[in-house]
């Protein structure tokens, strides 16, 4: 029956999230870190450009948002793609040696993310009224911490942006796969093997318990951040 | 203290301010008036160093503003027409100013709770600013000046929308202002309000400033034929 195999499936993936399987963690925890990283690295460049962007008003202004929001869908195939040609030994950038590490997918998915991040903070501080600028200056603030001050009043959205890159760097495969090039040895310290390319591989092998197992644990982890993002913008929006 | 000359504001294609020459000096406490729309914000904008795309120059204690803003409005505060909260407590909303300053913890306390109980709204200390209503709002706004040792104190209608209770206590907040010697400017459509609170007023129509003098002069002889009838409207 067609519907027993994926039923097995199911009752043998949840046995393996449940008995701790440390493989499975193992790649849970290395896939949080390698996008975690990547949405720092995001944060710290994208956060100040959203913010001095959404503060400025110069002419090219609307044609650099339109590029950041455009960049926000880039797939991320042709992204991998685009790096693996820079990073390649042959390539450009070759002698950096991040070809196949998981400093390699971070920069990646940080590159992939950045856009998200300038652009929802960017929106979340146009979204503020002008007066809590004109108000911080006029108390005496510096234009650093008028800046600060305004980047605290976003908060909430520069939060949400910051989740939503996570999300989307996690649940991405172009990159992790092209330039982390799922590599996996058992007790191994140069494994780049995540979420997303152990699912894919799993398929290709027939090891379906195994990807249902990383697909449901993806799913909910994304699903748990989302729904904390609402909870903490509901809080907010309160206090 | 201000010297402005020859100030011009536009937006778009709509000029706002024409032509605007004003001296304030030390200590005064000078009453903008005019007609909705007329420029009194602008021009209050201006003077607060916030907006600094103008032409003209603007010299205050010999400081060319536009030069140098941030050190302007360090001297300077403003009070704006709608009371503007930052998320947060009414304490942390009027501590602001002093911690940007880098005054200590302990002063800080001391001079926040000091305003807020001068401005009878100590209980609101640990309220959240930006669920108060319309006249508490009001009056931590006055208090986020208040607790500011600066020269010049702007006012934009500071009393429109409060009731009674609210503006004698932001009336006798500018008076304590004057009777310390500090400069404050403010506007107000209440023309009694602006004979009981400054020593010069200024009538300002359409951007541009067309009458400046000593209060009562200007309510009881106005020189120009525009100002008459601004001011024979009281009564
Ligand atoms: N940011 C802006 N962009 C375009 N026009 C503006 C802007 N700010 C003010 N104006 C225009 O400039 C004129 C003066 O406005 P201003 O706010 O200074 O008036 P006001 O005297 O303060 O009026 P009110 O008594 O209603 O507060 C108005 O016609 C207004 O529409
Ligand atoms: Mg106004």
């Amino acid at each position: 029956m067609a519907w027993d195999y994926i039923i097995e499936g199911l009752l043998e993936a949840f046995k393996l999230i449940i008995s701790g399987d440390p493989e499975l963690y193992d790649i849970l925890l290395r896939s949080i870190k390698v996008s975690g990283l990547a949405t720092l690295y995001a944060g710290l460049i994208g956060v100040p450009i959203g913010v001095i962007l959404g503060l400025s008003d110069f002419k090219g202004k609307d044609v650099i948002k339109s590029i950041f929001n455009g960049l926000m869908g880039i797939p991320t195939v042709v992204l991998g793609l685009i790096l693996y040609l820079f990073l390649a030994p042959a390539g450009p950038l070759g002698f950096l040696n991040l070809l196949y590490t998981t400093t390699g997918i971070s920069l990646g998915q940080m590159i992939l993310i950045l856009p998200i991040v300038v652009s929802i903070t960017v929106n979340s501080i146009e979204s503020i009224e002008e007066d809590v600028r004109y108000l911080a200056l006029t108390l005496g603030a510096d234009e650093t911490q008028m800046m600060m001050k305004v980047i605290e009043e976003t908060s909430p959205g520069i939060l949400l942006s910051l989740m939503a890159a996570f999300n989307r760097a996690i649940a991405e495969l172009g990159v992790a796969l092209m330039i982390g090039g799922n590599i996996f040895i058992k007790g191994g310290e140069m494994n780049t093997r995540v979420l997303t390319t152990a699912i894919q591989m799993y398929v290709t092998r027939g090891e379906i318990s195994m990807a249902i197992a990383l697909g449901i644990i993806l799913l909910s982890l994304v699903y748990l951040i989302s729904m904390t993002v609402n909870y903490i913008q509901r809080r907010w929006a309160d206090s | 203290m201000i010297v402005l000359k020859g100030i011009f504001k536009t937006f778009g294609d709509k000029v706002a301010l024409k032509d605007v020459n004003l001296t304030v000096n030390k200590g005064e406490a000078l009453a903008i008036l005019g007609y909705s729309g007329a420029g009194k914000t602008t021009l209050l904008k201006i003077i607060s160093a916030l907006d600094v795309d103008f032409e003209g120059t603007y010299l205050f204690k010999g400081i060319d503003v536009k030069k140098d803003p941030e050190k302007v409005r360090k001297c300077i505060t403003m009070v704006f027409q709608n009371p503007v909260m930052f998320k947060g407590t009414v304490f942390e909303n009027v501590a602001y100013g002093l911690k940007v300053r880098g005054y200590c913890k302990g002063y800080i306390k001391e001079k926040v709770d000091e305003v807020l109980e001068y401005l009878g709204i100590l209980d609101l200390r640990d309220k959240n600013a930006k669920r108060l209503s319309g006249g508490e709002k009001q009056r931590v706004a006055v208090a986020r000046a208040l607790v500011l040792d600066i020269d010049v104190y702007i006012f934009d209608e500071p009393t429109s929308n409060l009731d009674i209770e609210n503006i004698k206590v932001v009336e006798g907040t500018i008076k304590e202002l004057k009777r310390k010697g500090k400069t404050v400017i403010f506007t107000t459509h209440d023309l009694l309000q602006a004979r009981r609170l400054s020593d010069r007023v200024a009538y300002i129509e359409r951007g541009e400033i067309v009458e400046v003098g000593e209060t009562e002069r200007v309510f009881k002889d106005p020189k120009d034929e525009r100002t008459y009838r601004f001011v024979s409207g009281m009564f």
